[in-house]
């Protein structure tokens, strides 16, 4: 808890860029809608404006200054105004409705767990076939780490149409995305872990003569669970990533990645920063779980980090 | 002339299980070109002791003189060079480029260094490995390249914590006998923490004894050996009556807490 | 007849990769070379023959061979979407991320209280999803290649960071006891030991920037780009059912990611050659 005041001072110093931030991203905006609305404008021509910087024209005009933290579709909008709608789509509308970021936090959330869960799962399963079996661990592994660098979320919103053309829609296709993007890391990030006993140790698991499923659950699983949960915390990040992409070529839009396109092809920015902060703030709430439950077992077994 | 001069010093640590008493009315002095061996049980404050004449650790009580200024000034001045338990050579330079890092931070110029470097590993018999990594050469040499670094910058007083406690004795009795060497050739002042009887008899004219619980000295023993002295001196029966008197007062330490 | 040959390709490659790995060459180089290609081209070879003895749409999933014939075909489109989208895109923004998470560490180092608050701050903001700052940074920079740049900036800049903070943090006791014994200062520490110990621990965080900047630069492009880049290329061909040039970008896009990726770890082993894990 002795992080709060450093954590809290550095908020306050990046609210207070981002208030500073505001006038001049929205000055051109807001000089044009005044000078619609009869209001004299320092340039008066559009055209001029557009040579002068945004800091300039707020020096020339300081009376509109504050109509830029209220203005309606802002370039950049004020922290209250990201601070508004979404307290107004979380809690002052129903659950059910299009309009909440609660209705659209879950369809993204669902997809994201199931995803994460047989991601995981298969991962896991995986790792263990590469640690036991020669085979795997030659043909698979160096496949495993290469498909890391590669792009592969480009392709998300193509298999999900594909997938579409075939039937399959709905909840599976973006839970087969976030599966896959979990996978990997957590295959790599197994493999690394179920190998992390010393020799010495293993030398001793010889020594009674233990055999290979002894030896896995008694010393290989529990010293792999401190890079077991850091597989877990990138898997849920990636597959909280991988199905916002997804969410991306569906024609209904939801889910948070449908949020921020409406707003964005609709000109409702408050819509996109709504649903972007709403969406980092998900992770964010993801990966601390994983945080909590890591320390609390770690703890318990008695590994827990310095 | 006095080169370190230690009158009442105290040195306390606050713990959650109560004060911890790593020095306590410590009294010494060392005289230019001695070599004063600090022998005793873990706790003892031989280590501490020596950190503080380094600036390393702050006392709490008394006072101590390094060259008749403060630790802290001594520091500064660059007066001493510092061995630590381990070589602790930084991997991504070579053994020249190690030895240099000192007389870079102190700004000697570049003509000078290479000139040092190569006068200093000579000392150390370790000529000609200038360009070599410290992960090619052993453990010993390592030590050895370690006490170069030591050297390089001309300091006249050497601080060397436990140096070849984690090599093996033949490489030990070598190393040993090159230190004096060393220290004949040089006429620096050596203060030197160690674990070891033999090696503590072996290396010094005065020994100085300390016990636990408190961190105090229970004895300093003035050395009657000559200051030449060959390996096999630690046969001879002075050798002995010296090292008897050393187990006596590390003896006389551990039973007092008894 | 085709699936029949499949699953025969199947059997076959692995036991050739069975006996290559368990047998008496097994730790050999060239083995572990061979076995995962064997393996690769197993897995081509399958998709080849399942697709054509499936009869599957190439609307929907193109074989090999198409792939091949196209990229072969394409290759001035597909370099000039490189340049676009790797070289301006890509390697910019990872540059400018590098150099801000550089200072932003050294800056973080000095003070234990900037470290404290700095690191959630960041790790939240790199929780902003792409598809949601993309757009923005689109709409205020343009779709030129400044906009794609600046959103791998942004994603590279916190995983550089936290490595390399941990890296400057790395240093034993004993090794800044000797630069007090030194009486050396603040910077003399750093250049001499802080920032040569700190390298391992930054090329880990140079790595995993390598796959997001590449990342980055495609998905920024779904959102506004000129008529060229990787990510503009397997948008349009998706939209004009091109599925064939689609997977030839994706080649280049795998080709590309492992090459930068390489490229990073040969870099880093010339430059932390020292280092334990490197010997």
């Amino acid at each position: 808890m002795k992080s709060v005041v450093p954590v809290l001072t550095v908020v306050l110093a990046v609210l207070g860029i981002w208030l500073l931030a505001v006038v001049p991203m929205n000055m051109h905006l807001v000089a044009d809608q005044a000078q619609r609305s009869g209001v004299a404008v320092q340039p008066d021509t559009a055209r001029e404006r557009q040579e002068v910087s945004g800091l300039a024209l707020a020096l020339r005009n300081p009376g509109i200054i504050a109509q830029t933290y209220t203005a309606k579709r802002p370039r950049l909008p004020s922290p209250h105004q990201v601070a508004g709608e979404m307290y107004e789509t979380i809690f002052e509308k129903r659950i059910t409705s299009k309009r909440s970021l609660v209705y659209h936090g879950w369809v993204t959330l669902a997809p994201t767990l199931l995803g994460f869960v047989i991601g995981t799962g298969l991962g896991i399963m995986l790792a263990v076939g590469i640690v036991y079996s020669r085979v795997m661990d030659r043909s698979v592994m160096p496949w495993a780490i290469v498909s890391q660098t590669i792009p592969i979320v480009a392709l998300a919103p193509m298999v999900i149409v594909v997938l579409g053309s075939m039937g399959v829609q709905g909840l599976l296709p973006k839970a087969l995305i976030a599966a896959y993007l979990s996978f990997f890391p957590v295959v790599v990030g197994m493999v690394k872990g179920l190998r992390s006993p010393s020799a010495m140790q293993l030398d001793l698991m010889r020594t009674y003569n233990a055999s290979s499923s002894q030896g896995f659950w008694a010393l290989r699983l529990p010293a792999s669970t401190p890079y077991l949960f850091t597989s877990l915390k990138i898997g849920i990040s990636a597959s909280l990533v991988g199905t916002i992409v997804a969410e991306l070529p569906s024609p209904v839009k939801a889910g948070f990645g449908g949020r921020m396109l409406v707003g964005d092809q609709y000109g409702q920015p408050l819509v996109s920063w709504a649903a972007l902060f709403a969406a980092a703030l998900t992770a964010a709430a993801l990966v601390g779980v994983f945080s909590a439950i890591e320390r609390a077992t770690l703890r318990r077994m008695g590994m827990a980090p310095v | 002339m006095t080169v370190i001069s230690a009158k009442n010093l105290d040195l306390t640590f606050e713990t959650n299980d109560g004060p911890v008493h790593a020095l306590k009315g410590v009294d010494l002095d060392i005289k230019q070109g001695d070599f004063v061996s600090f022998i005793g049980p873990s706790g003892c404050g031989k280590t501490t002791f020596l950190r503080v004449m380094a600036d390393l650790e702050q006392p709490t009580g008394g006072e101590i003189t390094v060259n008749g200024v403060s630790p802290r000034a001594a520091r500064e001045a660059r007066a001493y060079g510092y061995v630590f338990q381990a070589a602790g050579l930084y991997p991504w330079r070579t053994i020249g480029g190690n030895i240099r890092l000192p007389l870079e931070i102190m700004g000697v110029p570049k003509a000078e260094q290479a000139a040092r470097v190569a006068r200093v590993l000579e000392l150390v018999e370790l000529g000609g490995f200038e360009k070599k990594f410290p992960w090619q050469l052993s453990g010993g040499m390592q030590q050895r390249a370690s006490i170069a670094r030591a050297l390089a910058f001309d300091a006249d007083l050497l601080l060397m914590d436990e140096p070849f406690g984690a090599l093996d004795e033949i490489v030990r009795d070598h190393l040993n006998e090159q230190l004096l060497k060393l220290w004949e050739r040089t006429g620096k002042t050596i203060a030197f923490v160690t674990h070891s009887i033999p090696e503590a008899v072996y290396l010094s004219t005065k020994i100085v004894v300390m016990s636990p619980r408190p961190g105090r000295i229970t004895d300093v023993i003035e050395s009657t050996l000559p200051r030449e002295r060959p390996l096999d001196i630690r046969d001879s029966a002075e050798f002995l009556k010296i090292a008897h008197r050393v187990r006596e007062g590390l003896r006389a330490g551990h039973s007092d807490e008894g | 007849m085709m699936v029949a040959l499949a699953c025969v390709v199947w059997v076959a490659g692995w036991w050739v990769n069975v006996r290559l790995a368990n047998g008496p060459a097994g730790d050999a180089r060239w083995v572990k070379m061979l076995v995962p290609a064997i393996f690769g081209l197993t897995v081509l070879m399958m998709w080849e023959l399942l697709v054509r003895g499936f009869g599957i749409s190439p609307i929907l999933l193109p074989p090999p061979s198409a792939i091949g014939v196209r990229l072969a075909g394409e290759v001035p489109t597909l370099w000039a979407d490189f340049r676009q989208t790797v070289l301006k895109g890509a390697l910019t923004g990872y540059l400018a991320g590098m150099v801000a998470a550089f200072a932003v560490a050294v800056l973080a180092d000095r003070s234990e209280f900037l470290t404290r608050g700095i690191l959630p701050v960041g790790s939240f903001m790199a929780a902003l999803p792409i598809v949601g700052t993309a757009p923005i940074l689109v709409k205020w920079l343009g779709s030129g290649w400044e906009s794609k740049a600046a959103v791998v900036a942004v994603m590279v800049f916190f995983p550089i960071l936290v490595n390399t903070v941990a890296g400057l943090k790395d240093t034993s006791a004993m090794q800044r006891d000797l630069m007090r014994t030194y009486a050396a200062g603040y910077w003399a520490t750093l250049f001499k030991l802080r920032l040569p110990a700190a390298l391992p621990f930054m090329f880990n965080g140079l790595k995993i920037a390598t796959t997001l900047a590449l990342i980055g630069a495609i998905v920024a492009e779904f959102f506004g780009s000129p008529t060229v880049g990787m990510g503009f290329r397997i948008s349009t061909s998706f939209g004009q059912l091109a599925l064939d040039m689609l997977w030839a970008e994706i080649v280049v896009a795998a080709l590309a990611g492992s090459g930068f990726y390489g490229l990073v770890v040969w870099l880093e082993k010339r430059v932390t050659f020292w280092h334990p894990s490197q010997r």
